[in-house]
């Protein structure tokens, strides 16, 4: 499989966090643009009984093509929130959003994305290959290749032999797994995942990690990962956006070119990894007081 | 197997201790009042053993009802009016086809209350009336209503079922069809699944457990309602019907043997309700 090299794309949109690039040219633009999702002066205000809260304030964010772009801050950032408004979960109360050049809701129609949520959320009473199903019967996809393709994907996330056991007999790092395995089936360029490892062990964290960072380099699939572990971040990502809260916004976008493409768990010595590290840390600092 | 045998079997002893005793305290005065009018000795022995062994005692002995209920289901054919299986299947009949009637409706109103909020506000008020009024008073009117426009036998008995199954069904289902994990419908939004997908992937599988629990309530009183039903037809056959004949001429033997009849009858179709759950629900986890 081959697929574009995103270094390529870096160029293209060098400058990313307030380029005054407009939307409507990544609307116009053909379905290979080399930019994913893109966002302008994004708000999300929820109205409450005594005063709105504003989750988030005027974003503006490009992911391109190929990227693995992690969300990271402190809780009430407005992380989740900000990837539920590209899934089409959230409506923003202002801004402009754009994926692949539409609507965040035509996208969900065209089912262009997978997501995977913070808990596996798989459905109790399936098996774990009618809950990897789940997504292609609802597209209507022949029995035969429902079955092929979920086997297909189970294998990717290393659970053959799994097909026919059900969420329980599983443990919570498998049930992860078949999540991914189940948003993979879908088939989409576009993968988005909310703290999906947050409530593992730090060792079934590390070993799922580097599952992940692989299958991204194999797939090629544009990823947005929400986290608030900063060497999850770190040592997944080519671009790190740091987020602070009250009110959700960002507050440094960090690319991580200087770790090379392919990670493996030693980058976590390196001198790079530990300098990006640092850079994320003091940008979670400045956003957050620690005494409130 | 031993561990929960030995519970069961000292519970029944005791059971039985306090029916034999309430036999011989309650059969008492009459079985002393039969000996002194035929002149025969009235001890304590004599006495007790009359109560044991009247004709239309007060309270029936258990071997008593068992003795008639083994003369039924083996001296006649299954087939015989004189059979309490045939009584018993014409009640199943009946609360069988009550219950399906009443799970229909019983799914069918708590979907539309879930999934439209102006029925939940007039609709549940009414449901909970419904059960309010007791079934005694209500089921002569549905059988002379619907006798009146020609509908006789069964299904007059299965809408009295009817109205006592889906109220249970109802009040589960409600709660069953709203029983979805927020994340497991944030799937289905993600998948832009459409209404009635959600509701057949998620809503409905989701709320099974919730089914199953309200079912066993609905065929101990699919039966219960059955039966209420067969009293005010007169009678032809069922095992209200042989209540019925029972407390006309004084039979409670045979009243007893209709009633332990019944009671085994609910027994059965909760079991199959069971084994049903355990088929499509038990392999799932630990539901």
């Amino acid at each position: 499989m081959t697929f574009p090299n995103p270094l390529d794309f870096w160029e293209a949109s060098a400058s990313r966090q307030g380029s005054d690039r407009a939307v409507s040219s990544a609307k116009s633009s053909s379905a290979k643009s080399p930019v994913v999702v893109e966002a302008r002066k994004l708000s999300l205000v929820y109205p409450t009984a005594d005063k709105p809260v504003t989750a988030l304030s005027e974003v503006d964010l490009t992911i391109a093509r190929g990227d693995f772009v992690s969300l990271i801050g402190p809780s009430g950032c407005g992380k989740t929130t900000l990837l539920r408004v590209i899934a089409d979960l959230e409506r923003p109360t202002a801004g402009q959003i754009a994926i692949e050049g539409m609507t965040p809701e035509q996208a969900r129609l065209k089912r262009l994305y997978g997501y995977v949520f913070q808990a596996p959320a798989l459905y109790p009473w399936r098996t774990v290959e009618r809950n990897v199903m789940l997504p292609l019967e609802i597209m209507g996809i022949a029995r035969a290749e429902r079955q092929a393709r979920a086997r297909e994907q189970l294998e990717r996330v290393g659970l053959s032999g799994f097909e026919r056991k059900f969420p329980w007999q599983l443990s919570g790092g498998m049930q992860q797994r078949v999540s991914i395995a189940r948003a993979l089936a879908l088939q989409p360029d576009l993968l988005l995942m909310d703290e999906p490892f947050g409530a593992l062990d730090e060792i079934t964290r590390d070993h799922l990690n580097l599952h992940l960072t692989q299958l991204w380099r194999a797939t090629g699939k544009t990823c947005v990962f929400v986290t608030h572990s900063i060497a999850e971040a770190v040592f997944l990502s080519t671009r790190i956006v740091v987020m602070s809260p009250r009110p959700g916004r960002i507050l440094d976008v960090i690319d991580c070119n200087s770790l090379p493409r392919e990670r493996t768990l030693d980058i976590r010595e390196s001198p790079e990894f530990a300098a990006i590290a640092h850079r994320v840390r003091e940008g979670l600092k400045e956003g957050h007081s620690y005494d409130d | 197997m031993t561990r929960r045998a030995l519970p069961v079997t000292v519970m029944t002893l005791l059971l039985l201790a306090a029916w034999y005793i309430g036999a011989a305290w309650l059969n008492w005065p009459q079985a002393a009042e039969t000996l002194a009018r035929a002149n025969r000795p009235a001890g304590f022995a004599d006495v007790l053993a009359q109560a044991y062994a009247m004709k239309r005692p007060i309270l029936p002995t258990p071997d008593q009802v068992v003795v008639e209920l083994w003369n039924s289901l083996t001296g006649y054919a299954p087939t015989s009016p004189r059979n309490l299986l045939f009584h018993a299947w014409v009640t199943a009949e009946a609360a069988l086809t009550g219950l399906a009637m009443g799970l229909a409706l019983g799914i069918l109103l708590a979907a539309g209350i879930v999934y439209t909020r102006t029925l939940e506000a007039s609709l549940l008020p009414w449901v909970i009336a419904s059960q309010t009024i007791p079934i005694l008073a209500i089921a002569p009117m549905i059988v002379v209503i619907l006798g009146n426009i020609g509908l006789t036998g069964l299904l007059p008995k299965a809408v009295i079922c009817m109205y006592l199954c889906f109220f249970p069904i109802t009040v589960g289902m409600v709660k069953g069809l709203r029983s979805a994990d927020p994340l497991w419908v944030d799937l289905m939004r993600t998948y832009s699944a459409s209404g009635l997908r959600a509701f057949w992937s998620l809503r409905l599988p989701a709320s099974m457990p919730f089914l199953f629990a309200s079912l066993k309530v609905s065929v101990a009183i699919s039966v219960v309602g059955a039966i209420v039903g067969e009293l005010p037809t007169g009678g032809q056959a069922g095992l209200g019907a042989r209540l019925l004949s029972g407390s006309y001429y004084g039979q409670t033997v045979q009243i007893w043997a209709a009633l332990i009849m019944a009671s085994l009858l609910s027994v059965a179709v909760i079991a199959v309700v069971r084994g049903l759950e355990l088929v499509l629900l038990g392999r799932a986890g630990a539901r």
